[in-house]
């Protein structure tokens, strides 16, 4: 099989419709989304919105790295991973995952990788604007 | 000269996005010392690891003048 990944930082709005027409492959009978929005509380305080910023080049090669492990890892067909920079609002995307695969299982499983693996190695960091202030998230014990 | 990309906490901390050591050769064990002697800040935080040309660096890693270098605080997208 052919197998493909795409990933891209953008400035703009997701579209979730580009994000899965990158995954549909004729030998696949499964599509897992994983859509990332941005909610309006954390840890007891109201969140105004997010700022994302981004090492992109650096960011880009370890979304690569991710994408191609899951296709190594669990045998999926395409891999998509987007992520947004700058300012995202309530309930806007912050990122999203699409990977296809011959049978659902295979899919699931390298989304969740994918995401979870994202958060820990890709260089972007959220800093978040509350009512009264702003921080970056994890930066601190 | 060392040139260092700083993000996130780490550009609040050095108060610019990017910083300098004027040396040709330094460990990545070293250039820590030096931002957490010339930054205090630094040792506030969770950590940070340090990139060398868009790769994370291991501590023993020798970086020279000319490399692409950044600091990287702890990550927190999606």
């Amino acid at each position: 099989m052919n197998n493909s990944i795409n990933v891209i930082i953008s400035e703009d709005a997701l579209s979730i419709d580009q994000v899965y027409q990158n995954a549909v492959h004729e030998s696949c009978g499964g599509i897992c989304l994983f859509v990332g929005t941005v909610r309006n509380h954390n840890k007891g305080k109201e969140v105004t919105h997010l700022d994302f910023e981004t090492y992109t080049p650096m960011a880009v090669k370890e979304m690569k790295k991710i994408a191609e492990q899951a296709i190594e890892k669990f045998g999926v067909q395409q891999v998509s991973i987007f992520h947004r920079s700058g300012y995202v609002g309530i309930k806007d995307i912050a990122v999203i995952i699409a990977v296809s695969s011959v049978h659902r299982d295979a899919c699931f499983e390298a989304c969740q990788y994918a995401i979870d693996t994202l958060k820990e190695t890709v260089p972007i960091w959220k800093k978040e604007h509350l009512e009264d202030g702003s921080y970056w998230v994890g930066a601190r014990p | 000269m060392i040139n260092i990309k700083c993000f996130g906490i780490a550009k609040e901390i050095v108060d610019s996005d990017k910083a300098s050591i004027e040396r040709q050769t330094i460990s990545v064990t070293d250039l820590r010392q030096h931002m957490n002697e010339q930054y205090k800040a630094f040792t506030q935080i969770k950590g940070y690891m340090v990139a060398v040309n868009q790769e994370y660096a291991t501590d023993d890693q020798i970086i020279n003048a000319g490399d692409e270098v950044a600091i990287i605080p702890p990550v927190s997208g999606g």
